[in-house]
């Protein structure tokens, strides 16, 4: 086998904190437990020890681990320090590791990567565990920790036993009809083809894991001096600013995407937007996009006069502090961003929106790809509907059952490698 | 001494079709047997095909084997099973006369170019180095030989019951080839045990046809070889009759003495064909089980009652018969035994049915653990071809699932073993639409020429054929409006537009015959390949949608796994993987998935490893 480097990584929340817990994996896990910690601990089992470098200074006292592999959570042999959760001692004990022979600190997602190859995970969870590591939102965590738990895998294993099923009903009309047993098909049979395609249909309509990453979409939109920018900046200015993969689509756009309690949210302001209206075309460019973003706009706020806005808006009475306030009659929200009146209210009100949009968190989402795949096989149980000839049905049964094992990996298939040697990075 | 390329041992289906293949191929080929009259004889049932068997017939037949001609030459009553369904799942079956076929099959190797034949008793592989070096006989002779093809049925440690009774051997009346099968012991190559039984035969005198139900001969023209013209013998009738309460209660009152019941026979026997006992047993609430008593011959009055199968003792059996519908006076001709055999775990062999541990040995047949003469040709027939290639230094035909149920016979066998014997069944070949029994030819002479296993008379007709072929291509790429097909009186709608004939065919009621005035005289040259074509171009949608999952599969065969790849040394594969996928050893990254039991996650950890080997 291949001599690989043993990587460590902290695996705990920056520090400082309470704990500093350092993963390492690889060959050299026991041999750098023995420098650190002069000893190697009952396999599973915490226990205290002091930590030296090799010059034998003291670094911490810490709860030291040894999980000896292959039946760890990345498959190789796995130490863990859990340490006091200083920045020093952190950075002093990652020191004293670095120095050791054949041993480096991980690249991002690494630990993973590496559960995967030695098949720890399956390819869905893979994915989850991927999802997990860019997650940097609460709800983003919990969706793909489903995903990374195997939810999806086990789901589909149930899809996959039910189609065999009825694949071994239509196999036995098809084999054995020189047999007395299975002439005919059950009067059920395609009862239970057009329940299992529902249960699909009902998946693929289900919020998407990539809705995670883009969050909900928020617009904002109104004529010049309604308010839309302070505004704006009073539903982001305090909250935690997070990377959104579509920032910055158009100069004429202003986007920013932040969490509010743990949801993901894109804010989309359209200033200088409307002032252009009406004129040249070039600048009947920015009309456009200021449609397309409202056309994909997960809610509007509209600040301008009532009933002018886009179909659907949330009607916002901005500025309520200001002398010229025009009250709205049917106003979903009146508000002050200057003040911080009724912004608290339209944060609520949005997060909960969110929530019901975006994937519910501990439900499994799927993603693009497992999305494509689910949708080949409930077109293939949609036609076996249809078709009489048990040749035909059978076909599409299998068809089915092939877009299931893709879909969690069972198949050795083009997409499972564009998979694991794009995302993963594999056979560096 | 004499010497040979490929030394085939055994001249039952498997045999025939090893040493012919071979011998066809240009190897200098011996075919050792005890009994050289008894080559060709059918020990159970005298019918060829059927479901999914069927299909191996004309693939062994499309490779230019005996099979096929020689059903047709014994062919007393055919029938296309499965004929209300879709034609990838019929299955072409015929009854023969076992006299007639068995003259065919004697008639066919004794003429083979190339062929000796050797009676005698194999007792001893000759082994040089490891390997296979030739094979010594019981009377001392020693021949030479590069390649030794095992196609021995159940002559392995076979024991025969009937009742009480047991007897050694594979067949009433030989003996079982013992001092080969401690040879085989010696090598600790992995065995183990299966069964498989016979009905009574009948005396069809004493049998009354005029009150059961008659089954006669299907009435169309096909054969089960394209190169037999027409068919030959008279055609007769089966009868159907069924078990009835009394006879089950017979049954069950003895099944203490059925050595399956008894506890003498522990292996397991093939859920496909149970033996009577079995079935009352399994569904003891069904009030009879149908019968088909099939005739065994145009010169003789012997009747294979066709669903009873059993070891229970002579006066129960006599009991059973006594019960059916038209057999009160029936008399048993021979009574039926179960035959409990040692068979090799065919995950012992390699895809071209070499055995791993003793190269130069191949094996073939019922040792293999399948049932069925079709099971056993194709596999003689496969171990022929790659002796001979291997003896040779030239290229057996390339057969994969996709091409041939023989190729998904083999992988099935050398990758996943087999806990029952083997059948051959039409759901075991997930590329079903395009394997037919009726495009066999299609599907495999090509290959067989270019690997030079086809003789001259198939080959003319092969390309007679294609160049038929050929026109029907053109043909079907011409374009025809919905309006002319509309005032020809065609089912389709007259707003339907222009479309090709192929396209045409893959309507509803748009038959070939339809298309007559389109086609023109092509349909009437070859009404066969006509049909051929037109499913072809009905079935095109399902078959382009599995060409890109062949992409897939053809992509993941190209990752090789060494026969030695070190399982143990991927890390994380749990040990029962490592334990599954070394038993199995499969060739290739798509083999491995399909060994049972692997997980997704374990397969991928085998490509990633598969990956860094083949790159360092």
């Amino acid at each position: 086998m291949i001599d690989r480097p043993t990587i460590f990584a902290l695996s705990s929340g920056a520090p400082p904190a309470g704990v500093g817990v350092i993963r390492v994996s690889g060959p050299a896990a026991q041999a750098a437990l023995e420098a650190l910690a002069g000893r190697v601990p009952e396999p599973r089992r915490a226990s205290l020890a002091r930590l030296r470098d090799a010059e034998g200074s003291l670094l911490d006292e810490a709860l030291v681990l040894w999980f000896p592999g292959p039946a760890t959570a990345t498959g190789e042999d796995l130490a863990e320090f859990h340490c006091h959760g200083g920045r020093a001692v952190i950075v002093a004990v990652e020191r004293a590791l670095v120095s050791l022979p054949g041993v480096r600190r991980a690249e991002p997602g690494e630990f993973t990567r590496r559960a995967f190859a030695n098949g720890r995970i399956d390819l869905a969870e893979a994915e989850g565990l991927a999802d997990l590591l860019s997650a940097e939102t609460e709800l983003q965590r919990a969706a793909a920790l489903a995903n990374a738990g195997g939810v999806l895998s086990r789901q589909v294993d149930l899809w996959r036993d039910r189609v065999l099923g009825l694949s071994a009903e239509v196999e036995g009309v098809l084999d054995f009809s020189d047999e007395e047993d299975s002439a005919e098909l059950p009067e059920s049979f395609t009862w239970n083809i057009a329940a299992l395609a529902e249960e699909l249909t009902g998946w693929l309509g289900r919020p998407r894991s990539e809705r995670l990453g883009e969050g909900f979409r928020v617009v904002l939109a109104g004529p010049p001096n309604a308010g839309k920018s302070t505004l704006f900046n009073a539903l982001v200015e305090s909250e935690a600013a997070i990377t959104s993969p579509i920032a910055g689509t158009t100069r004429d756009v202003i986007e920013r995407s932040v969490a509010i309690a743990g949801v993901p949210f894109t804010f989309v302001d359209t200033a200088g937007l409307r002032e252009v209206e009406g004129a040249d075309p070039i600048e009947a460019i920015g009309i456009d996009r200021a449609r397309d973003a409202l056309a994909r706009a997960d809610a509007v706020l509209w600040l301008g006069a009532e009933g002018e806005g886009p179909q659907g808006a949330w009607e916002v009475a901005a500025q309520s502090d200001r002398t010229d306030f025009a009250p709205k009659s049917r106003a979903n929200f009146t508000l002050s961003a200057t003040t911080g009146d009724g912004v608290s209210a339209l944060k609520d009100a949005l997060v909960e929106a969110a929530r019901g949009a975006l994937p519910k968190p501990g439900e499994a989402a799927l993603n693009a790809r497992q999305h494509a795949r689910l949708s080949d096989a409930a077109e293939a149980l949609v036609s076996a509907q249809c078709l009489s000839d048990p040749l035909l049905v059978a076909e599409e049964l299998r068809r089915a059952r092939v877009a299931f094992d893709q879909l969690i990996g069972r198949a050795t298939t083009e997409d499972m490698l564009d998979t694991l040697f794009g995302r993963f990075c594999i056979g560096k | 001494m004499h010497s040979f390329d490929v030394l085939v041992i055994g001249g039952g289906h498997a045999g025939v079709e090893a040493a012919c293949a071979a011998a066809r191929m240009g190897a200098r080929t011996a075919l050792v047997s005890f009994d050289l009259n008894a080559i060709g004889a059918m020990s159970c049932n005298p019918a060829i095909g059927g479901l999914g068997k069927g299909h191996l017939v004309r693939e062994v037949d499309a490779l230019d084997g005996v099979l096929g001609r020689a059903a047709d030459a014994g062919a007393i009553h055919y029938r296309m099973l499965n004929r209300s369904k879709g034609s990838a799942v019929w299955g072409p079956r015929v009854q023969a006369d076992r006299v007639r076929f068995k003259a065919a099959v004697q008639q066919a190797v004794r003429m083979q170019k190339g062929l000796t034949l050797v009676q005698g008793e194999a007792a001893a592989l000759v082994l040089r180095g490891g390997a296979v070096a030739g094979l010594q006989l019981a009377d001392g002779t020693i021949f030479e030989a590069l390649r030794v093809v095992l196609c021995t049925g159940t002559f392995l440690g076979g024991i025969l019951y009937r009742g009480e009774e047991r007897f050694e051997g594979g067949r009433i009346g030989e003996n079982a080839a013992h001092r080969l099968a401690q040879q085989l012991r010696g090598a600790d190559l992995p065995m183990a045990r299966l069964k498989t039984g016979t009905p009574p035969r009948l005396d069809g005198r004493t049998i009354d046809w005029a009150v059961l139900e008659e089954q006669p001969s299907d009435g169309e023209a096909w054969t089960m070889s394209p190169l037999t013209e027409r068919r030959i013998n008279p055609q007769v009738f089966c009868g159907i009759t069924r078990t009835m309460q009394a006879g089950h209660d017979a049954i069950r009152a003895n099944l203490h003495r059925s050595p399956l019941f008894s506890g003498a026979i522990a292996a397991a026997g093939p859920r496909y064909c149970p033996s009577i006992e079995d079935k009352i047993h399994r569904f003891g609430d069904r009030e009879g089980h149908q019968v088909f008593l099939e005739p065994e011959g145009l010169d003789t009055h012997l009747v294979y009652p066709n669903g009873i199968s059993t070891s229970l003792p002579v006066d129960v059996q006599e009991e059973v018969v006594r019960t059916m519908p038209g057999c009160g006076r029936t008399v048993i001709v021979q009574p039926g035994y179960a035959v409990e055999y040692d068979h090799i775990d065919p995950r012992a062999l390699t895809p071209d049915l070499q055995v791993r541990a003793i190269p130069g040995l191949y094996c073939a047949g019922q040792i293999n653990g399948t049932t069925g003469y079709e099971e056993a040709a194709a596999q003689g027939l496969v171990a022929g071809l790659e002796a001979a290639a291997a003896a040779l230094g030239r290229q057996a035909p390339r057969l994969d699932r996709a091409n041939s149920y023989i190729a998904v016979m083999v992988d099935d066998l050398t990758l996943q073993g087999v806990s029952e014997p083997y059948r051959m069944l039409t759901a075991r070949a997930e590329y079903r639409l395009r394997l037919r029994a009726n495009n066999a030819a299609t599907r495999l002479t090509g290959l067989g020429i270019e690997a030079g296993c086809i003789g001259a008379a198939r080959r003319a007709w092969w390309e007679r054929r294609e160049d038929v072929r050929t026109m029907f291509h053109v043909k079907h790429s011409e374009k025809v409006h919905a309006r002319e097909l509309a005032d020809r009186g065609l089912p389709v709608r007259r707003d339907h537009g222009e479309k090709s004939l192929a396209e045409w065919l893959r309507y509803d009621r748009v038959t070939p015959a339809a298309l007559a005035p389109w086609l023109g005289d092509l349909t009437e040259l070859d009404p066969v390949l006509a049909e051929e074509m037109a499913e072809d171009a009905a079935y095109a949608p399902y078959l382009a949608r599995q060409d890109a999952e062949l992409r897939d599969l053809r992509a993941s065969e190209a990752l090789p796994l060494a026969a030695d790849f070190p399982y143990g040394e991927v890390p994380g594969l749990s040990s029962e993987m490592v334990e599954r996928l070394t038993k199995a050893a499969p060739g290739t990254l798509a083999a491995a998935g399909r060994v049972p039991g692997v997980t997704p996650a374990a397969l991928s950890a085998l490509l990633v490893h598969a990956r860094r080997r083949v790159a360092a």
